[in-house]
């Protein structure tokens, strides 16, 4: 909310300097987000009267003026002037040597055509000012003063830019702050001022053909308070200029008397207002209604829209005439040679109005307002301003006829309750008086008997319901610097702490990067081009995803079913990046849902991605990260050959715990990294978390060191291509109950060997139970292991 | 006999002279001190003295021997010493060259901003609850004083689903879980992602938070307070100072902002806290009644306070990165300057 601080004065009396307001209002809950000095770009420009002209003897139209600027700055100054609407005996402003205008322009002393020039008289335009500012400041030439203007005066006194611009962040809670005068009723509480509130009288003349207007309200749930005043005889003119001033300060341009009044009370007040033609009006009748589906209207702004029953609107007897609360129709709209006008002031349901708002993408300071929240209170005063207004301005004649139809709770609300409980909510003890004080301050009413308390608040008010929001409106000017910072101070066990769950999870993260992986955080988003990216197939599970309805681009409108496309993204763009190799983890949900259309919460799975790039990266180093993690938990994985859409055909494998898949890994395929320009070697893994930490329980147990020496055997054998390590092992494993761990050291191939056949050396080590093993035992056990591996596989001994 | 002592000791010392390698060495100890080697045959030659002479001779001999067997030993004591320093210097290292390491990972900044406020909550007592991310507009809204038409659900532009189900705009709804699943006392954080359809320089559609939520009889604005100065000082150093000041929120009455004073310029003010000298940091209020009402419990016997934390911009604000997408760009050189971190 922006309140220039001249206006706030109208309201109340403001006597300590700005920067101390501005801390005020901060520590009461009006944080002061800007604060605009109008005249920061405007220095040494002063008020000057000429006292000598005369022509420049090589110009036809310079002039040299002599000027007195008071004792200060001098009462004989020389300027050269280009102008020719000024005199001798005009006051005018004097931009001196070394001064700045609007705009950072720099004036300096100089010479015009060979004759001293010591500065610059101004025009409006170069003080940054307009006529709604300061009259006569849109003339063409210099800006001519009043007679009473004193040579000397700093010029932004006279032309009213010695002010300041109050940019207040305003919570959601206070609607009634969205005003001037709501901001000029805290500085009074603040200050322990009074607030002069504005005029409300008129005069209302009684005519005759009054009675004909109709005015009703069918939708009264979304519009609980309309208020309607006939005005005529209006003559459209230009507005005053003090209140073009205060639109002007606010930004807003001046259109006409009618107009201007509306707008002024929407600042003053944060009250929008309508004003109709009404002989624009059919049947003189205003019908608040819903819109019927695909009816139409045009509104000032000359936009069509098509409407339906969500939306609300004022109508005559045939045809919308205003978006309630939005904006008004072009068919009724304000002119030129209008005479008779319906003023409509009313208070219209925020949601709705909000909600047509954005489904038409139409907005407006009015729906801004409405949306935040209009209070009734001022919507009665509302009208009686803009009555007095056109009483004041002499804009028309206020009639009689007069319309209030509520519908809304007129219930006052009264807190009854006690001191004590205001300050248990605060845990300190304000002083019962002190509570008192800053509650009338804020025009609260109150009633106190002992130690109760009955606190009534101000009607525009309607964000108080609790003795918890009296404490708060009390600490808030009391000071929050009151409260101390205590420990608890009673001693209630709480078990607090990580779960064994989240340990583990930590635990996890911790065991990736110790392998040199680095966590990653994306978007839990993203589109069915990712899907593409990888190549899932049309009925693929991960393409049945949560759809978002409002998503802010294509980019990020499914929910993830998957994180490995989101892995890839992130290889590729550290890869485009310039980053030769990494290795990157996340942990975030994946969700899924039979439904297209949600009625329930989906399933959120916790799962695991791992994805590696770079050229030291195979197969085998990335499946290591995932067996020395699982190693951390006593978890051994088991990797089974598989295939994806995505992944390399002869390096892709499902991942298995105790015999149920949890996940896979694999290498890009060719295909993804030739399309994805992807110049190194790049592996991913996606693990359903929630399903793997179901094998987390293992409890760790110490095993006491074998008495026995271990014995170690190697085994060089040759096999068929199609034999894989993992049978070797488990093979060699059942044919000797001693083998506690099967370690492959080598592969090759050769000529030797032929074709389709590869050696595999395996380094085999074997554990003493209760006695150690003999030089016949294990002879015995190589042979059973030989044969096995012959028998089950075809492997001969090297 | 003694002649002949004296011309081998001249030929052992001859022998023995300069640097004499370790083959040289050997070879003559071999020759001169092996079993039949020059000095112990000396003693064959006893038998040409006679018997009053041998003993004398004996003497003379096993001298010698002791002698020669000394000298040689001193020989390879210093033999050895010269091979030893020549293979130290063969095997000396420039000790200014790396180190040869596992290259080690790092977790993500706001894990690491997650796991440091959960070390100092749960510290405090509190637990930790971690709620759906996809919610219904009842534990989003509703149970949170956010009534259909109320503005802040304007404010913080929702991603929708259905009417009724939404991504979590807040960590919030885990207040009311947390009321509805157990009696007080309570003492929660609930920390987890949040979405909010934003996507600009300063804003994500999906970012971090932290909720915590205590409940008991007689809390007062003085224990969050005091609780969540305590917070700020864990968090950022002892010497920070904090203040409240006024703030709305549906779901606490009053509301408060908690500020500290700024990590960069120590409250004297400066670009990153805009000249004010404060930084805002968490939002938190008092539990307001309606939402102690709608979980059940009875707010003239309970009472409790509430607070967010976003735990992206405290990662900022920590780490001084002055963009929050870096946080999820997720390139590799941002990452790996987070394997070193204070806490």
């Amino acid at each position: 909310m922006k309140a220039p601080l001249s206006w706030l004065k109208d309201y109340v009396d403001i006597d300590i300097p700005v920067s101390e307001l501005e801390k005020k209002l901060f520590d009461g809950g009006l944080e002061v987000e800007e604060l605009i000095y109008l005249g920061k770009e405007i220095s040494r420009c002063v008020v000057g009267v000429i006292t000598a002209m005369e022509k420049h003897a090589d110009s036809d139209h310079l002039q040299i003026c002599k000027l007195d600027c008071g004792d200060e700055y001098g009462r004989e100054i020389q300027i050269v002037t280009g102008a020719d609407n000024v005199f001798v005996g005009a006051h005018v402003p004097v931009a001196l040597d070394n001064s700045t205008l609007a705009g950072g322009v720099k004036i300096k002393k100089g010479k015009l055509r060979g004759v001293e020039s010591n500065g610059m008289l101004c025009s409006g335009e170069e003080l940054g000012i307009t006529d709604d500012m300061y009259p006569g400041a849109d003339v063409y030439g210099i800006l001519i003063l009043p007679e009473d203007t004193v040579p000397g005066t700093d010029i932004k006194e006279v032309v009213g830019l010695d002010d300041y611009i109050f940019d207040i962040g305003v919570t959601a809670n206070r609607p009634d702050c969205q005003s001037i005068i709501g901001i000029a009723r805290e500085i009074a509480a603040i200050l322990g001022k009074k607030v002069k509130e504005p005029a409300l009288d008129f005069n209302a003349v009684k005519e005759a053909n009054d009675e004909a207007i109709k005015v009703s309200v069918e939708a009264g749930d979304i519009c609980p308070r309309y208020i309607a005043h006939f005005v005529k005889d209006v003559k459209i003119e230009k507005s005053p200029q003090w209140m073009r001033k205060r639109l002007f300060l606010n930004g807003l341009n001046s259109i006409n008397n009618i107009v201007d009044i509306t707008n002024f009370i929407l600042l003053e007040l944060g009250q929008p207002m309508h004003a109709f033609d009404l002989t624009t009006l059919e049947d003189k009748t205003i019908v608040v209604r819903r819109a019927k589906d695909k009816e139409k209207i045009t509104t000032l702004d000359e936009k069509e829209f098509e409407l339906t029953e969500n939306n609300l609107v004022i109508c005559d007897s045939k045809k919308p005439v205003a978006l309630a609360g939005i904006m008004g129709g072009l068919n009724s709209e304000i002119k030129d040679n209008t005479e008779n006008v319906l003023f409509e002031s009313a208070k219209f349901a925020r949601d709705s109005v909000r909600k047509t708002s954005r489904a038409l993408g139409q907005t407006s300071d009015s729906s801004l307002k409405f949306g935040k929240g209009v209070d009734e209170y001022t919507t009665e005063m509302a009208m009686k301003r803009a009555l007095h207004l056109i009483d004041e301005l002499g804009a028309g004649t206020v009639a009689e006829t007069h319309f209030d139809i509520s519908n809304g709770d007129k219930s006052v609300r009264t807190i009854k309750t006690t001191f004590a409980k205001i300050n248990g909510v605060l845990g300190i003890e304000v002083p019962k008086e002190t509570i008192v004080d800053i509650l009338t301050r804020l025009e609260f009413n109150l009633e106190v008997n002992g130690e109760e308390i009955s606190a009534t608040a101000p009607l525009y008010r309607e964000d108080v319901y609790s003795y918890e929001d009296l404490a708060e409106e009390v600490i808030r000017l009391y000071g929050y610097d009151h409260i101390p910072a205590s420990k608890l101070d009673t001693a209630e066990v709480t078990d607090g702490g990580l779960n064994l769950g989240q340990k583990l999870e930590y635990k996890m993260k911790n065991a990736l990067a110790k392998q040199g992986v680095f966590e990653t955080v994306n978007f839990s988003f993203y589109s069915t081009k990712d899907l593409d990216m990888l190549h899932y197939a049309e009925d693929a599970e991960e393409r049945n995803a949560i759809r978002i309805l409002n998503p802010i681009t294509e980019n990020y409108s499914i929910m993830c079913t998957t994180l490995a496309p989101v892995m890839v993204n992130t290889i590729v763009r550290n890869y485009r990046n310039g980053n030769k190799s990494g290795r990157f983890f996340e942990l975030a949900h994946v969700f899924k849902s039979e439904e297209a259309s949600l009625t329930k919460l989906p399933e959120e799975i916790m799962t695991l991605s791992l994805g590696a790039y770079g050229d030291d990266e195979n197969f085998f180093t990335v499946k290591g990260i995932l067996e020395g993690m699982a190693e951390e938990f006593g978890l051994k994985l088991e990797f089974i050959k598989s295939e994806k859409s995505f992944l390399h055909p002869g390096m892709t494998a499902d991942i298995l715990v105790n015999g149920e898949v949890v996940g896979f890994m694999g290498r890009l395929s060719h295909q993804v990294e030739e399309e994805l320009v992807l110049g190194k070697p790049s592996f991913v893994a996606e693990i359903n978390y929630d399903m793997l930490k179901q094998h987390f329980g293992v409890s760790m147990k110490y095993v006491p060191i074998s008495q026995f020496d271990e014995v170690e055997r190697d085994f060089a054998l040759i096999c068929d291509e199609n034999v894989t390590c993992g049978e070797i092992e488990s093979t060699m494993r059942k044919a000797c109950k001693y083998i506690t761990e099967v370690n492959l050291f080598d592969v090759f191939r050769s000529e030797k060997l032929g074709v389709g056949k590869k050696s595999m050396a395996f380094n085999v080590i074997f554990t003493p139970e209760d006695k150690e093993l003999s030089a016949k035992e294990m002879d015995k056990f190589t042979t059973k292991i030989l044969k096995d591996l012959e028998f089950k596989l075809g492997i001969q001994l090297r | 006999m003694q002649s002949k002592i004296d011309s081998l000791r001249v030929e052992i010392e001859e022998a023995l002279k300069g640097d004499v390698n370790r083959e040289a060495f050997k070879a003559a100890r071999e020759k001169y001190l092996s079993k039949k080697g020059i000095v112990p045959s000396l003693m064959t030659e006893l038998r040409n003295f006679s018997p009053e002479e041998r003993p004398v001779m004996g003497k003379l001999i096993n001298e010698f021997k002791v002698w020669a067997e000394a000298r040689f030993d001193e020989v390879e004591e210093g033999i050895k010493k010269a091979e030893l320093e020549k293979k130290n210097s063969a095997e000396a290292v420039d000790v200014t060259m790396p180190g040869i390491r596992n290259n080690t990972g790092a977790l993500h900044p706001i894990t690491l901003v997650k796991k440091e406020l959960i070390d100092i909550l749960s510290g405090l007592g509190f637990e930790i609850f971690e709620g759906p991310e996809i919610e219904t507009d009842y534990y989003n809204f509703t149970a949170l004083n956010v009534p259909k038409d109320h503005p802040a659900r304007d404010a913080q532009d929702t991603f929708y689903f259905s009417d009724d189900i939404l991504l979590r705009t807040h960590t919030s709804p885990g207040q009311i879980r947390t009321m509805l699943s157990k009696k007080p006392p309570i003492k929660v954080i609930v920390p987890g992602r949040v979405f909010r359809c934003d996507d600009d320089a300063t804003h994500t559609p999906m970012f971090h938070q932290m909720e915590g939520l205590l409940v008991d009889k007689n809390i007062t604005l003085c224990h969050l307070y005091g609780m969540l100065d305590r917070l700020a000082k864990s968090l950022f150093s002892d010497d920070v100072k904090t203040r409240l000041r006024p703030s709305y929120f549906p779901f606490t009455e009053p509301s408060v902002e908690v500020d500290v004073t700024c990590c960069e310029c120590g409250g004297s003010g400066c670009g990153l806290c805009k000249g004010t000298g404060w930084i805002e940091v968490l939002g938190a209020g008092m539990v307001n009644r309606n939402v102690l009402i709608e979980c059940g419990l009875d707010p003239e016997e309970y009472s409790g306070f509430a607070f967010g934390i976003g735990l992206d911009r405290i990662a900022m604000l920590k780490y001084g990165m002055n963009n929050i997408h870096i946080l999820f760009d997720n390139d590799i050189r941002t990452l790996k300057q987070f394997k070193k971190h204070d806490k």
